[in-house]
């Protein structure tokens, strides 16, 4: 159709190739066809941010499983005499306005603030899936159902049902911060999830296989779900972030985890009141969770485009 | 706090025969008042009152700010604590026990009612009638007829005429009329009692400011305040009004003074504690004030009861570093407890017999410790329960530090969401270690701080502290016949209370203020609350 | 689509009456006696605490208390807070305040985050994609309480751009900032997200065609990417403006803005029924219509989206 293009050529024929067209389009049927998941894989592990998110990662969890590898000094030893203190030998980051030292601090609350990160991350993102694909697969009953149900849990403001599960639960511990931050925040991916499978079903794609009769469940686990993904990979490696955070905030408000557990949201939270004076305090705890969310978004970012075959053929 | 407050009543007595408050407005010097426009209005913060604005049922202080403003009662409190007599003439009595009160002339509501002697009876057997439901009821428990549990008139009260009334109470006190400054005691007018409700939205007051017209108080935003007219009492404003903008955050209303949207705020936030000084050259202030914070210490818990338990509060008392707490985590805004009540008060004293448990002592500490532990060894962990919207982690973290690193014992603050959280373990008596506790004087006087707290079956008694000879303590001072009595006995009740410790004192809350450069004459009264009155605007 | 339209009004219903019932359970569960609590450390007699808790009906079961509230709020009353003010007056002030700061939070991240996220994705691996993943970290590691603190500080006290708070009339001036600081976190989403979906539907069959069919590339990228971008980014929205009203409690702490996110949570602190169960309610009700609104975009911006019958 376009009939003018920039070199004025009006038509264009290929060349002839060397190859003849039967040896390109032939199936090596020897082999069990790959799946979508298969070829993200060999994808994934041949792109550098890959294994750099991978390392960061690695690393995040082993300071998380044994802190005191890597800090020598007790988190927990505070001498208010070093109240909001610069760098001394033996505390590089400094001291916390309780005199804590604020690296020893950032090493031990690897653990909570990973738990709360990750397991609510995972919560979320494994419920929101289920739950989302199959309203916006099935549609109808099912979908009005579950989306409104949906709705009455998004409605219900976190601080609420914080301040309600606290009081019920016994202790507060980073894995009950991160199933009630879970609760009120499903509803999010379910949505985005059920938004992108609404997409996918109407694919090409989708009508083949229907047409070819496979079945339901294999055409949503095959073909639509990963279609559907990359916005749930966006959104879950962004909360990752915002969970640890939340975590801080629900601390500021005063349903966090107990001052007798270190974690960066804690120590970020009770930055507030130096920050004009010692901002150190706040900034490195500020940093890890940083770096933190920076190697979740970069490997969310590979699994994305693996998952995507458009963008993986250009490789 | 060199004049003695207490005094005079006791002066009177001496000189008479009668016990008499007789007034002393003359006496009061007013500084030079310099040029102020006496038209401005004056913003300073507050927060929304939680009750509508009504005397009786105003206890909290967004809503105390505005009912003493709106309202005059019988007489008010200088900046130092000591009374003034506003509507009362004389407040006296032969025994301590009936009160003949008698007014001045020429008062009026802002609504031209005359301000009479019923206007006070009515008022006050309102706030104490139990179906009323006025959470300062019990202010009246001391006048005769009242009751708890049922309706019953105030019989003590009675109207002689327009100008005077008795007052019976129940036993003698002779301090009595120190009280009833506090805004609880505030006459109200006949229009009050057609319609409660509609009052406490637009309350009719014979005070220094009236609400300007309806729709003054903004709900949740600000209440706008004018100068009455018909007010001639000791607080005649140099200003034009006060618009009390509310806030939730003290961190914003910091902001708003820094932005020159607000002249006077009085309570500065922990993250300016360093920076306020700076910030305000030569226009903040910090001082004692009558806010007494502590540690109670519940008797019922294993290891705290006994000779044991006697031994482990001393111990804790003597691992807490109150001076480096209230240097390095309030900045100085606090000042170290040597009592249980506050420097602000006539009769505090920093030479208790005892006292000396309320300095760090690792040495002694430790001692008694092992001491106790000779007893019964401790195992375990010691908590300290706090309600954690209140901003209290940063200095209960560092007391649990502290005794930590003195006793070598765990020790952690223990958060509760809210405050009615943590009220009802301590209501149930299902704490596990010591809780925060706080007391604000409603009026300036050693028995505020201490009869509501730690009398047997007090109100706020909760940790259920109960000794025979603090109470015997407390009633042969209420009974004195003079101040130093008085004084003497109140201070050896607390002798009492620092051998057992019911509570650990920490520090007193400083007043802490800043303001704006376009008003002067910022002076914060012994209640933490700016003398809204004597602020001049240029 | 009538049809459907009529049928998501009709779910509301049930989404109705399953909030206010779980939002009063939830309240009902709070710990401690919020009559008690309301007095500090000044505790009046029992007697007194006794009757007030009646007079809320404070001192019946559940079901009883959830059926008063239903009862009056089929005859138009909702209550009254424990400060004795009609919840629905309080409602009146609250909501318009709130309602023009998440506009325009919404506005913002709306307009700036698919601007910004477009860009990026577009040149994926430039330094503008770096900057703005940069900028997204930050807003998501430092919390909006602190984020808020500086930019009232920058902005209000030393540059005296913007007024430090914002005044009880809540003019649309006055919010931008707070607006900003309210927006920033699902900014930081949004950029995120359009990047993702620009740089897949990139290479997307239709953008291929729509190229070798000769389009310019500025009508490529609108017509072509970014509406086809724009499903999980409305999807975000939609679900975002709840956040935006109901946790805007630090933004609004902090600029001192009488909201819902504030006013709410001061009723869950007080254990005030009433108050909490019909904000909530109104909250369900936006939300879902925002949700349908969404489903109905859906169909616009995506022609393989239709909903059944």
């Amino acid at each position: 159709m376009p009939s003018n293009s920039p070199s004025g050529q009006t038509h264009y024929v290929a060349e002839l190739e060397d190859t003849p067209v039967a040896a390109v389009d032939r199936l090596d049927e020897s082999q069990k066809a790959r799946s979508t998941w298969a070829d993200a894989w060999d994808s994934m592990r041949r792109r550098p941010s890959f294994w750099i998110s991978s390392v960061l990662i690695l690393l995040i969890v082993v300071v998380a499983l044994f802190p005191s590898l890597f800090a020598q000094t007790a988190p927990d030893a505070c001498d208010l005499g070093n109240s909001n203190d610069g760098p001394a030998a033996g505390h590089p980051l400094g001291f916390t306005r309780q005199g804590c030292d604020v690296y020893s601090r950032i090493v031990f609350g690897t653990q909570a603030s990973i738990t709360v990160g990750l397991l609510a991350t995972m919560l979320v993102t494994l419920f929101g899936v289920i739950i989302g694909a199959l309203a916006g697969f099935y549609g109808g009953l099912l979908d009005a159902l579950v989306s409104r149900i949906g709705d009455i849990f998004f409605a219900v403001p976190t601080v609420l049902g914080a301040i309600v599960l606290m009081s019920v639960l016994p202790v507060r511990t980073p894995v009950t911060i991160a199933v009630v931050l879970s609760i009120f925040a499903w509803p999010q991916i379910a949505r985005i999830m059920r938004g992108a499978v609404l997409s996918a079903r109407n694919s090409d794609y989708v009508t083949a296989s229907i047409a070819l009769g496979v079945s339901n469940s294999k055409i949503l686990l095959r073909h639509v779900i990963p279609n559907s993904l990359a916005p749930v990979i966006v959104i879950a490696t962004v909360s990752l972030g915002t969970f640890i955070v939340a975590e801080a905030t629900l601390s500021f408000l005063g349903i966090g985890l107990g001052s007798d557990v270190m974690s960066w949201g804690n120590d970020i939270g009770q930055a507030q009141t130096s920050i004009r004076t010692s901002p150190q305090v706040l900034l490195y705890p500020a940093a890890a969770l940083s770096i933190t969310v920076l190697s979740f978004l970069m490997l969310g970012d590979v699994l994305r485009d693996a998952l995507d075959p458009a963008a993986r053929a250009r490789r | 706090m060199k004049i003695n407050r207490l005094g005079i009543v006791a002066i009177s007595l001496a000189a008479m025969g009668a016990l008499t408050l007789s007034g002393c407005a003359a006496g009061t010097e007013k500084a030079a008042a310099p040029k102020g426009d006496s038209k401005a209005i004056i913003t300073t913060n507050g927060s929304e009152p939680q009750n509508p604005l009504i005397p009786t049922n105003t206890a909290e202080t967004g809503g105390g700010k505005v009912v003493t403003s709106v309202f005059a009662g019988l007489v008010s409190y200088t900046a130092k604590g000591e009374l003034e007599n506003e509507v009362a003439k004389s407040i006296e009595s032969d025994d301590a026990q009936n009160w003949t009160v008698t007014l001045e002339d020429g008062w009026k509501f802002s609504n031209d009612e005359p301000v009479t002697a019923k206007s006070f009876v009515d008022a006050w057997n309102y706030g104490a009638l139990f179906s009323n439901a006025q959470g300062s009821s019990y202010f009246f428990d001391d006048i005769a007829g009242f009751s708890y549990d049922a309706d019953s008139e105030l019989t003590g009260l009675k109207v002689v005429d327009e100008k005077t009334f008795t007052v019976e109470l129940v036993a003698p006190e002779a301090d009595w009329p120190l009280r009833l400054g506090y805004s609880a005691y505030s006459p109200l007018p006949e229009v009050a009692f057609e319609d409660m409700a509609a009052f406490g939205e637009n309350p009719i007051g014979n005070g220094p400011y009236m609400l300007k017209g309806e729709g003054a108080w903004e709900h949740d935003v600000k209440i706008d305040l004018v100068t009455n007219p018909a007010y001639d009492g000791v607080r005649k404003p140099a200003n034009g009004g006060l618009s009390i903008v509310f806030y939730d955050s003290q961190d914003a209303a910091y902001a708003d003074v820094q932005g020159g949207n607000l002249d006077v705020l009085d309570a500065i936030p922990d993250a300016a504690f360093e920076t306020y000084e700076s910030d305000f050259p030569e226009r903040s202030v910090n001082q004692p004030a009558a806010v007494f914070q502590a540690l109670n210490m519940p008797y019922y818990l294993e290891h705290w009861s006994g000779k044991e338990g006697e031994l482990r509060r001393a111990a804790i008392s003597m691992s807490i570093n109150r001076d480096e707490i209230t240097d390095v985590i309030f900045q100085g805004t606090r000042t170290p407890a040597t009592d249980f009540t506050s420097p602000v008060i006539d009769g505090y004293s920093d030479k208790l017999k005892g006292a000396d448990v309320l300095e760090y002592n690792k040495k002694e500490a430790k001692k008694l410790w092992a001491e106790a532990d000779a007893i019964a060894p401790y195992t375990g962990t010691f908590d300290i329960a706090y309600n954690s919207d209140g901003g209290h982690q940063a200095w209960v973290d560092a007391v649990a530090n502290s005794i930590k690193n003195t006793l070598g014992i765990k020790a952690v603050g223990k958060a509760y969401p809210t405050f009615a959280a943590a009220l009802d373990d301590r209501d149930a008596k299902k704490l596990t270690g010591a809780t925060r506790a706080g007391w604000q004087a409603d009026y300036p006087s050693l028995f505020n701080f201490l009869a509501p707290l730690y009398q047997t079956g007090a109100g706020s008694n909760k940790e259920g502290y109960s000794s025979k000879e603090f109470d015997r303590l407390l009633k042969e001072g209420a009974a004195a016949s003079s101040v130093e009595e008085a004084t003497a006995k109140y201070q050896e009740a607390q002798e009492v209370l620092l051998k057992d410790l019911p509570t650990l004192p920490l520090w007193y809350s400083n007043v802490t203020g800043v303001w704006a450069e376009t008003v002067d004459n910022v002076v914060f009264g012994w209640d933490s609350v700016p003398m809204y009155t004597d602020i001049t605007k240029k | 689509m009538l049809w459907y339209t009529g049928k998501r009004l009709l779910q509301m219903i049930p989404v109705f009456f399953g909030a206010t019932f779980l939002i009063y359970f939830m309240v009902f569960s709070l710990p401690g006696d919020p009559i008690a609590a309301l007095y500090g450390d000044r505790t009046p007699s029992p007697g007194v605490i006794a009757q007030i808790r009646a007079q809320y009906y404070l001192d019946q079961p559940l079901l009883v208390q959830y059926f008063h509230y239903m009862v009056g709020f089929f005859q138009g009353d909702l209550g009254t807070t424990y400060s004795g003010r009609p919840v629905s007056e309080v409602m009146a002030s609250a909501f318009p305040v709130t309602a023009r700061l998440a506009m325009l939070a919404l506005i913002f991240e709306a307009f700036a985050g698919v601007l910004v996220g477009l860009i990026a994705g577009l040149r994926k691996g430039k330094l503008f994609d770096a900057s703005a993943l940069v900028v997204s970290l930050l807003l998501i590691s430092v919390p909006t309480f602190v984020i808020g603190f500086v930019l009232q500080f920058v902005f209000g006290v030393q540059l005296g751009w913007a007024r430090t708070t914002v005044s009880g009339e809540a003019p649309l001036n006055e919010l931008i900032l707070p607006a900003l600081v309210l927006a920033s976190v699902s900014f930081a989403y949004i950029v995120r997200l359009t990047r993702a979906s620009v740089s897949d539907n990139l290479n997307a069959d239709f953008v291929r065609t729509a190229t070798a069919k000769g389009l310019s590339r500025p009508r490529v990228v609108t017509v072509h990417v970014l509406r086809n971008s724009l499903v999980p980014v409305v999807t975000f929205l939609g679900v975002d403006l709840g956040s935006l009203m109901v946790g805007a409690i630090v933004t609004e702490g902090i600029f001192n803005i009488n909201g819902v996110g504030g006013t709410v949570y001061k009723a869950i602190k007080l254990g005030e029924g009433p108050t909490v169960v019909s904000f909530i309610a109104v909250m369900v009700v936006i939300f879902v219509l925002a949700n349908l609104l969404v489903d109905l975009l859906y169909a616009a911006l995506d022609p393989r989206i239709r909903y059944a019958k």
